[in-house]
């Protein structure tokens, strides 16, 4: 199969577009910079050029969308313009150039309106109750992908939550820095079951989904490694595995909820400033239980997670060069 | 009665036509709704019904029912409230249709006229009206037999009347929270009271929303705020009623109102029923309290019935009960057309009495009545003239010979009998262990009284919803137990143990005492016993699994409780018996044993000392000593305390019990240690089955080690209880993926499924709660020929398997086994390998989530104890989760974990679950 996986300079979109080349498809991707994976060729373009998305997808069989404009803040229009406007181009050059199979990325806070999931499976994307401006726009753009789904376009969303591993700047690297800064913080007693992905796990099931599709396109399934762990052993395991000091206070989520409404309103008015250290989805979704029904998922997209939570934290550590305990 | 003269405001005699139901109510299903033109009363003017009629969906269906359940409401609800019975019979009738098997009903389900959405004519109704009302309804309706009336609060009053006039149609009635009498002696409930008062009325009913707002307000737990809108639909305005107003001015307070003869009329012809019946109660009900119960019960004896603790007078909305209904009418034969019972098959028998009311399987089957080896009391009347030692009390010290105790049961019997004591009354007895317990037992048993024996340790409230559910006519008490009884207004006549002050006595309520019986019984003379199918008494459970439950035992099978102890541990006349855990401590006299209860706070086992068990072995020579598993632990700690006496008595005892509870094998060893020549026995059983498997601490260890010598994987774990006990059958009811017991039990070993016993000595069945006994005694069968006697079952609520020894193993509860993803787990087996984790004392598994997708949490004493409850660190995380080889989401370190009072050992894990899912999405960290 030719197959185009978009947004593969990212941490997850790198390891998807090695996983299903490795698998022996021939794989393009498509993004601003080059993807650095091996064995593939780029496509260089941005979603939000048309010209640019219809010669990417030209001649494919198949696209896997991952390229999405990821952070916990930022200009509401930006997000709007890559994560619903891109998709929305992706899916007019699909249907133009008669591309059949989409694997649509999206992410759990597309369904979560702030209270705990425990052991739910995947919802509906809601948009007007999705917390943050990335979870909104992915959960307008997961509704329109869906949207689209026919026989002549077959359409799966798969949500992989808390993907990390070793070379994860987005997640691993953040918590790493903060708790060698002493900055990090756990909310209340940190027992709020969290559940996560490991990178390999992550790609290997969008890979499953690939080749799934034709059989459930048109669901949703959340991906995680089925493994829920309380946030502050999950922080503790990874600030270990990079040979840092966990986090040993706390603040009462309530507070954190409250102080992140204030920085984002600040961070609001303070154009090209960093990221927040503190918004109020972080502090939901570091307070609240978080783990999914993973039987349907697993069962429909036949796949097993191949690394455990602790190979995971292993390897991280290895990555690291922390010696084991 | 016309308008004139009517209590209630102009508005309430507006008329309007009836309509059909606004569409959305939830629950509603508008194809079931119609309307239904009937000519009213003595005028033949046309009037409009508004019903619930699942009859053309049955059509639709193609099926046609064996019979119909006619529905009605009470005051002030409307055919809203029977909603999910429609849909219940409904989906059943769907299902037969596509299985081509089952029965199907139809559903019936009006609105009473000037309520919910039928006519409003103005007509101010009474009782006489109303059941005139109905019948007309059903004769528009053509409605033939068999029909099973169905009726709520005054609306079940409506429903006995048209039962009264129709028994050719009628098959049998179901009654939910009603009355049919309101006995003289009673005031009228409190609530009605109130509301009857001059100028309330009118307020109260019609011109404000008041009655209806605070009769929803009534439902446990509160109604959905949807649900409630649904109930107020049709009672929106003044104008919409007047029928509320009706109802309640149409309670006949007094013989002078004018619906009294009507109610005494239908208050009599209930007792000429004789139709199978269902009486299903909400006890928490300010209006229809247990009285109203018992007063219909004493009217249809065969009725069954299931008292649901925790709901109330809105029991339609608080429990499931549409299943347990359609359940119920599984069990009729509607073909006869009066409704007989199912004569064959293995029905019969438990739907006689599986409310416990009396007869029942018949434990004669199967030879037992052969070998009955006399009746409780026979020891007493064998030794009646010894001057050996029978009992001692220790504190204050007191030694009652045979003799003497002979002679105080036969006059306490003779006495209470003259004190109004009749056979079949309930006694509820509220004395401490002592002898004064013991005599006023055996002659209650003597008499044919039924003993109600509840354990201290439920706690006043678990004791006074026990005490009221059991229904006692006489109450015999101490003094703490009678105050109680007076704090909370405990039925029944009140009895002493001791003479009171007369003050003392009139405050209390108290009309005798025991000294008082004694006098009055001089002359010892007595009635005939009771036969050996009589129930001898009701004994609660502990409520460590779920409200107490009354288990309900005849004489014979409290005989056969005797006989499976005097075999099993050869216990005999002259035996030394120290009766350290209460069940067992009752029937010392029975088994013919000089028996002894050690001094200890009865309400807190673990009070028991090493010295107070030593002082009383030595006070009856003791050769078996049972003590309770909570007492354990402290006798073996405070043994240092052991005088060389002491040590001397405790050197004869030649069998030692743990009972109530598993103990931990190194707990048995060191009180083992105590009693160097005894062999210590832990056996298997409950309230329902006191004796059912037994092993011995060899026994125990010879069980680890071949556990421990089977393949990995192949051994479930749990605790090893023994091999069956005498003629106990063990079975196990596999468990499927779901975690349900599979409805064939089997002895096949490796197992693991629900334990399922069989036994002379089971109980008769739970008290009033026919429903819990259909899932208890669904193993049961009745005797179709001598050949095949009758087999009673218990299904148990526990689970484990059997090992290919024949021992059987417990692996936890039914309701907490676990089901992740992966598989069913149950808790027992990790709890063990974990609780060898070293600094780790006892150990919880508990699940948290949806069932089927559940994650695994352990919850964990530490010693030392922990200061507040935390998260484990993480070398104690990894720690559990290797010992235990399961994936375990969280490990949580309490600084106790909340167990129930009488065995001091039964960890609340559906509490601590609940527990865990709250801390672990993220609520705060406080102790469960």
């Amino acid at each position: 199969m030719r197959v185009l996986v978009t947004g593969a300079s990212g941490f997850l979109g790198g390891a998807v577009a090695r996983e299903i080349a490795g698998a022996g498809h021939q794989v393009r991707t498509f993004q601003r910079r080059p993807s650095g994976v091996v064995g593939v060729d780029d496509s260089l373009g941005s979603l939000t050029n048309r010209a640019d998305v219809s010669r990417a997808v030209e001649g494919m069989d198949a696209v896997v969308h991952l390229a999405a404009k990821v952070s916990l803040a930022g200009e509401p229009a930006d997000f709007e313009a890559v994560n619903v406007e891109g998709t929305r181009t992706l899916l007019g050059a699909m249907r133009d150039a008669g591309v059949g199979r989409l694997v649509f990325v999206s992410s759990p806070s597309v369904a979560h309106a702030g209270a705990s999931i425990a052991g739910d499976d995947a919802r509906p994307a809601d948009p007007q109750h999705a917390r943050g401006e990335y979870a909104r726009t992915k959960a307008l753009a997961e509704l329109l992908a869906l949207g689209a789904d026919s026989e002549p376009l077959r359409v799966v969303a798969v949500r992989p939550h808390l993907v990390w591993g070793p070379g994860d700047t987005q997640l691993v690297e953040r918590i790493v820095e903060r708790a060698r800064a002493g900055r990090l913080p756990l909310l209340d007693s940190g027992a709020a079951l969290i559940d996560s992905t490991y990178i390999d796990n992550a790609a290997s099931a969008i890979a499953a989904a690939l080749e799934r599709v034709d059989a459930v396109h048109g669901n949703a399934y959340v991906i995680t490694n089925g493994e829920p762990r309380p946030v502050a052993d999950l922080l503790g395991g990874i600030c270990a595995a990079a040979g840092v000091a966990a986090p040993a206070w706390s603040i009462p989520a309530g507070v954190a909820r409250a102080a992140g409404s204030v920085i984002e309103a600040v961070w609001r008015v303070k154009p090209g400033a960093d990221e927040p250290p503190m918004t109020r989805f972080l502090a939901e979704q570091l307070s609240t239980a978080h783990w999914f029904d993973q039987r349907r998922m697993r069962a429909e997209l036949q796949w097993q997670p191949a690394v455990s939570l602790d190979e995971g934290l292993r390897r991280l550590a290895a990555h690291y060069g922390t010696p084991s305990r | 009665m016309s308008h004139g003269s009517s209590r209630l405001p102009r508005s309430a005699g507006r008329t309007a036509p009836a309509s059909l139901p606004p569409a959305g109510l939830p629950g509603m299903d508008a194809r079931f709704s119609r309307l239904v033109e009937v000519a009213d009363g003595d005028s033949g003017r046309p009037v409009t019904w508004h019903l619930l009629d699942n009859g053309a969906v049955l059509d639709e269906l193609g099926v046609t029912p064996v019979g119909t359940m006619l529905c009605v409401h009470g005051n002030p609800t409307w055919s809203y409230l029977w909603r999910e019975l429609v849909g219940a019979a409904t989906d059943a009738a769907t299902t037969a249709a596509e299985t081509g098997s089952g029965d199907v009903w139809r559903v019936i389900a009006v609105d009473q006229l000037e309520m919910g959405f039928s006519e409003r004519t103005g007509i101010e109704r009474g009782l006489e009206r109303r059941v005139s009302d109905l019948s007309a309804l059903t004769a528009t309706l053509e409605l033939s037999g068999p029909v099973v009336t169905v009726g709520h609060d005054w609306g079940g009053v409506v429903s006995m009347g048209w039962a009264v006039d129709h028994p050719d149609e009628l098959a049998g009635v179901v009654l939910l929270n009603t009355a049919i009498h309101q006995p003289e002696d009673r005031a009228i409930p409190w609530p009605l009271r109130l509301t009857l008062q001059r100028g309330m009325l009118g307020r109260a009913t019609v011109a404000t929303p008041a009655f209806l707002e605070t009769t929803l307000a009534l439902a446990h737990p509160s109604l959905e705020s949807d649900v409630k809108n649904g109930y107020r639909a049709p009672y929106r305005s003044a104008d919409r009623r007047g029928g509320i107003g009706a109802f309640v001015a149409d309670i006949p307070v007094d013989e002078r109102h004018r619906s009294w003869n009507e109610l005494e009329r239908i208050a009599a012809g209930v007792r000429e029923l004789g139709v199978p019946s269902l009486m299903l109660w909400g006890p928490r009900d300010p209006i229809f309290s247990d009285t109203y119960l018992d007063d219909l019960a004493e009217r249809m004896p065969q009725a069954d019935i299931h008292r649901f603790e925790g709901a109330g007078h809105m029991i339609a909305e608080d429990v499931d009960y549409a299943p347990v209904v359609l359940d119920w009418l599984g069990g009729l034969d509607p073909s006869t057309g009066s409704g007989e019972l199912l004569a064959a098959g293995g029905l019969l028998d438990q739907r006689r009495s599986p409310d416990g009311a009396g007869g029942g399987f018949d434990t004669a089957a199967g030879g037992l009545l052969d070998q009955r080896k006399g009746p409780l009391w026979s020891v007493l009347d064998e030794l009646r003239d010894s001057t050996d030692l029978a009992l001692v009390d220790m504190k204050p010290r007191r030694d009652v010979s045979w003799k003497l105790l002979s002679t105080g049961v036969r006059q306490l019997a003779a006495g209470l009998l003259r004190a109004g004591v009749q056979p079949g009354d309930r006694v509820s007895l509220l004395i401490p262990p002592s002898a004064d317990l013991t005599a006023v037992l055996y002659a209650c048993l003597r008499i044919g009284a039924v003993v109600v024996v509840a354990d201290a340790g439920l706690g006043v409230p678990g004791l006074t919803r026990a005490v009221r559910g059991a229904r006692p006519d006489h109450v015999i008490g101490a003094l703490p137990g009678l105050s109680v009884a007076r704090a909370f207004s405990w039925p029944g006549q009140k009895i002493s143990v001791a003479t009171l002050p007369r003050a003392t006595a009139l405050a209390l309520g108290v009309r005798h005492s025991l000294p008082e019986l004694a006098r009055l019984g001089a002359d010892e003379s007595l009635p005939e016993p009771p036969s050996a199918s009589a129930v001898a008494a009701v004994l609660f459970t502990s409520g460590s699994t779920g409200p107490a439950k009354g288990v309900v035992y005849t004489h014979a099978q409290l005989e056969a409780v005797r006989d499976a102890l005097a075999s099993k541990y050869d216990i005999g006349v002259g035996t030394g018996l120290v009766a350290g855990f209460a069940p067992f401590a009752l029937l010392g006299p029975a088994l013919g044993a000089r028996s002894v209860t050690p001094d200890m706070n009865v309400t807190s086992p673990r009070t028991l000392t090493a010295k107070a068990t030593a002082e009383a072995a030595a006070a009856v020579d003791a050769t078996v000593v049972f003590l309770s598993p909570a007492a354990l632990a402290n006798v073996v700690a405070t043994s240092d305390a052991l005088g060389a006496a002491d040590t001397a008595a405790l050197a004869v005892v030649k069998t030692f019990l743990s009972a109530g509870a598993p103990v931990p094998e190194a707990l048995l060893a060191a009180a083992g240690r105590l009693m160097p020549n005894a062999t210590p026995h832990t056996p298997y059983g409950m309230t329902e089955g006191l004796l059912m498997t037994d092993i011995t601490l060899e026994g125990i260890r010879a069980a680890a080690d071949d556990a421990a010598a089977l393949p990995e994987g192949e051994h479930a774990g749990g605790v090893c209880v023994g091999a069956p006990a005498g003629s106990v059958r063990v079975r196990i009811a596999g468990l499927d993926e779901h975690g349900m017991p599979a409805a064939e039990p089997s002895e096949q070993s490796g197992v693991t499924g629900e334990i399922v016993l069989s036994a002379p000595h089971l109980k008769q069945s739970y008290d009033r709660l026919w429903a819990t006994n259909r899932i208890a005694d669904a193993d049961s069968v009745s005797a179709e020929s001598v050949d095949a006697p009758a087999e009673r079952w218990h299904r148990t609520g526990d689970v484990g398997h059997l090992d290919a020894q024949g021992r059987l193993w417990v692996e936890g509860r039914l309701p907490h086994v676990i089901v992740t993803a992966g598989g069913v787990v149950t808790p027992v087996g990790p709890e063990q390998k974990i609780e060898s984790v070293l600094g780790v004392g006892r150990v919880a598994l508990a699940g948290i989530g949806p069932r089927g997708t559940q994650q695994l949490v352990v919850v964990l004493e530490t010693d030392p104890p922990a200061r507040r409850p935390a998260l484990a660190d993480p070398e104690l995380g990894a720690a559990v989760r290797h010992a235990a080889g399961l994936d375990i989401a969280a490990v949580l370190v309490v600084p106790v974990l909340p167990t129930d009072i009488r065995h001091n050992s039964k960890i609340d894990r559906t509490a601590l679950s609940r527990w865990a899912e709250g801390v672990l999405s993220g609520e705060k960290l406080t102790a469960p």
